[in-house]
């Protein structure tokens, strides 16, 4: 690994780098995407999802505290900091080498607006005003209709969350998929698919039943578009970027 | 589908969506599986609530679609097959037309219950110091509320959210780097999760812990060894009590009635070596009945003082009101390890009555309290010993059942013997039949041994005289439980793949099938949609059998 493309000490930004094309050659949206994985479940604990939660580093900027190269990034993730709470993690090289290329492609993705939010402002309007509880469930408190957002802080970018509130269907999970059927009957159920093959269907209704249905039982079946509404003109500015500090300040919970 | 209790209570709330999707948020998740419904689960035959039914463990269902006449129409419904190439001991549980499995070790699985196809699997990785002494197993899930409680190999206990599949808390019970391991189906008590640690081949001390089951919060633990300065004590020699085994690996069980909870505990440890650890060694091989509230012991039975055969007495307790010499008794029925069948009075612990089941040389009877009076010289020798029934015993674990309507109690077992030899620190079965001392494997073997040394059964006993009514024979020894059902149909299965319904008054075959792997768990019973179910796990898939519409 020898691409220089880390230079500054302090501030750089690495979009548009001139070897990306060499990169391309080596990485690919597979690479990238389980990289994002990689950190999501082991570095995300500490440096947060987009890789800033730690005082003068921003993994997603290239702001490292003192000057790295591709090498030692993928070095320093596999043995970790001596003396520091940066610890080793067993990855292979190509691992390590992932989640650096998951970090290159943060850098080049946009960023959050929501800047400045409250997370009690934003709890506030969750509960309240933006009625999330009545699909989602957070610590065993709503419904379980919807991702559970208990510790989507950990799992998700402030930028992927501003998304998902404005534009709810930009992006959909395939675990998260609504499916609706009609039964021969004329009775239509509608809830979030689990499940399906050739002959049947599962779903968890609207009353979090589990329920399967037999193809040849119904007169439609198939998806629909999430109901999550979007909450661009239901929530200013500010307010979506309380809701999304709140939503990004849960960790899940402690257990055992 | 079935509404649960507090569906009527549903409440729905402003819809943010326009658009014709009506989302709510539902309250019946507060209602559930309430402790009520647990107990009197005999009430909906449908659903099936813990491990062997309801905490008595009659393991017999209140279903009878199926019936003597037409049980040789069943059919196969569906086959769900774990991705697991361990062994398949897990009962499921049936709520509302959706099965409750484990995949082993410790995943779990919500299936449709009319066509095996999966909601959504936990999947649970455990440590990796996790050891289990005869299998990385798991017996079965307990369900309250909505909530899925299970032990783990890393001797943990899990809370699961039963529509989603959601990790609710985690609880270490013990530490696994010390040789605890869970598998048994916890059992549930009001508001309590009580489980056992299993482990007891190694140097471990048997626990019984209860905890909140909404927060997981350690209630009380209960030592199945005693302590410095506790009545028991003094039953091991030295300091052999801190690692004498005595684990609790299988389902317990609860009587309202007294607040009570049973549990079996297992062999002292080192298993087939008594010469460090003199003295009874209370409460290994014991039944012990614990105050559910407090933790605290009321009363012990010792089905084997001082054992060196390995007799662990884990079988399910099995809670029955019968007449007992004219008078009506609250008894506990028990086919031991140790080759004899006992009924207990379950309020004060009293032997009422014992007798060998299968051929037993190493007692040759009780005293007046019940205690089994030792042959001398049947222990594990450097020459070898003839041990009857030998170390895998008549029984192990496999629950049984008991029929309210014959009034008879039914046990999978077996008749064998094996000389038993020590080698130093290694004492191990030899003799006749090496083959017959393997544990329940996941495929078929092939088989050569003679039947007349070992063979396996199952056999319908009297309680008021422990006397055989009928005996089906197999050629090889059997893992399988036993499902009673409300049409007197017995529902077994065993070693060598068959899985068969019997005449429950006789005994006669009825029908079976040919599962292509053995058996090693227990039968259960419920429905969907007026159509009764049957399932066993074999191999390590899990089958459905049902009758054809035609049929019913």
């Amino acid at each position: 690994m020898r691409r220089a493309w880390i230079i500054a000490a302090v501030f750089v930004v690495i979009a548009g780098s001139n070897d990306s094309a060499l990169r391309a050659q080596h990485e690919t949206a597979f690479d990238v995407e389980e990289g994002g994985r990689a950190f999501r479940n082991t570095c995300a604990n500490c440096h947060g999802p987009d890789g800033n939660e730690i005082a003068g580093i921003d993994l997603g900027r290239g702001q490292f505290r003192r000057p790295m190269m591709d090498a030692d990034l993928v070095r320093i993730i596999r043995t970790g900091i001596p003396g520091t709470p940066m610890p080793a993690t067993n990855m292979t090289e190509e691992q390590a080498s992932r989640i650096v290329a998951y970090l290159r492609s943060v850098a080049e993705s946009k960023r959050t607006l929501s800047v400045g939010g409250d997370p009690l402002r934003g709890k506030a309007i969750y509960d309240g005003k933006g009625n999330c509880a009545s699909c989602h469930r957070v610590s065993g408190v709503g419904s379980r209709l919807g991702p559970d957002l208990s510790k989507i802080g950990q799992l998700r970018r402030a930028v992927d969350l501003e998304t998902s509130l404005i534009d709810p269907s930009a992006e959909v999970l395939p675990t998260n998929r609504f499916y609706r059927v009609v039964t021969k009957s004329g009775t239509t159920i509608t809830g979030r698919l689990l499940n399906h093959d050739t002959f049947t269907v599962q779903i968890m209704d609207a009353k979090e039943e589990l329920r399967t249905f037999r193809k040849d039982d119904l007169k439609e079946h198939g998806f629909v578009p999430t109901p999550m509404p979007s909450y661009e003109n239901k929530l200013t500015q500010q307010e979506l970027a309380d809701v999304v500090t709140y939503l990004v300040s849960l960790k899940g919970r402690t257990t055992s | 589908m079935r509404t649960t209790p507090g569906g009527s209570k549903r409440t729905r709330p402003t819809l943010i969506a326009v658009g014709v999707l009506a989302i709510g948020v539902s309250l019946a998740a507060q209602g559930g599986v309430t402790f009520d419904r647990i107990m009197h689960a005999d009430k909906e035959p449908q659903n099936w609530l813990s491990y062997s039914g309801t905490p008595l463990n009659q393991r017999h269902s209140g279903l009878a679609q199926i019936t003597p006449a037409n049980v040789k129409n069943l059919q196969l419904q569906w086959i769900w097959q774990a991705r697991s190439l361990e062994k398949f001991e897990t009962t499921a549980l049936a709520v509302n037309g959706v099965l409750y499995t484990v995949q082993a070790p410790n995943d779990v699985v919500a299936l449709d219950a009319e066509t095996g196809r999966p909601y959504w699997t936990f999947a649970y990785s455990p440590a990796a110091d996790a050891r289990t002494c005869c299998g990385r197993v798991n017996r079965g899930l307990a369900i309250l509320g909505d909530t899925l409680y299970m032990g783990t190999i890393d001797a943990h206990l899990l809370a699961i959210d039963a529509k989603s599949g959601e990790l609710l808390w985690k609880t270490m019970v013990a530490k696994s780097s010390e040789r605890y391991s869970i598998t048994m189906s916890p059992l549930i008590v009001k508001d309590k999760v009580i489980v056992g640690t299993a482990g007891g081949d190694g140097p471990i001390r048997g626990q019984i812990a209860a905890f909140d089951a909404k927060t997981g919060k350690e209630l009380w633990r209960f030592f199945t060894i005693p302590g410095p300065g506790e009545p028991g004590n003094e039953t091991w020699s030295g300091n052999s009590w801190m690692t004498g085994g005595a684990g609790v690996w299988n389902a317990g069980a609860y009587d309202p009635e007294t607040n009570l909870t049973f549990f079996g505990t297992g062999n002292p440890a080192p298993d087939w070596d008594g010469r460090g650890r003199l003295g009874d060694n209370l409460y290994s091989d014991s039944v012990v009945a614990i105050d559910a509230d407090t933790g605290k012991l009321k009363w012990h039975y010792q089905f084997t003082p001082h054992d060196e055969l390995d007799y662990d007495s884990t079988q399910v307790p099995v809670l029955a009101d019968i007449q007992f010499r004219g008078r009506p008794r609250k008894a506990m029925l028990w086919a031991n390890r140790n080759g004899l069948m006992y009924v207990l009075d379950r309020t004060t612990g009293e032997f009422l009555l014992g007798r060998p089941y299968v051929k037993v040389n190493w007692m040759d009877g009780f005293d007046a309290k019940g205690r089994p009076q030792r042959v001398e010289g049947k222990v594990p020798t450097k020459e070898g010993t003839l041990i009857q029934p030998h170390v895998h015993g008549a029984t192990n674990w496999a629950p049984p059942s008991f029929s309210p309507r014959t009034g008879w109690f039914y046990v999978a077992h077996w008749e064998n013997s094996a000389t038993v030899v020590t080698e130093g620190l290694s004492p191990r079965p030899a003799g006749v039949n090496p083959r017959q001392t393997t544990m329940g494997q996941v495929n078929l073997q092939t088989f050569f041994n003679n039947e007349d040394e070992a063979y396996g059964v199952v056999r319908a006993y009297d309680p008021q005289t422990l006397e055989r009514k009928w005996e089906y024979r197999m050629s090889d020894i059997t893992w399988g439980g036993v499902l009673t059902t409300a049409s007197d149909l017995v529902f077994s299965g065993g070693k060598e793949g068959y899985f068969f319904a019997l005449d429950a008054k006789n005994g006669s075959l009825l029908w079976k099938a040919a599962l292509g792997g053995q058996v090693n768990s227990g039968p259960m019973s419920y429905s969907v949609n007026g159509k009764q179910y049957i399932t066993v796990a074999a191999g390590s898939s899990l089958f459905a059998f049902a009758l054809p519409g035609d049929a019913r």
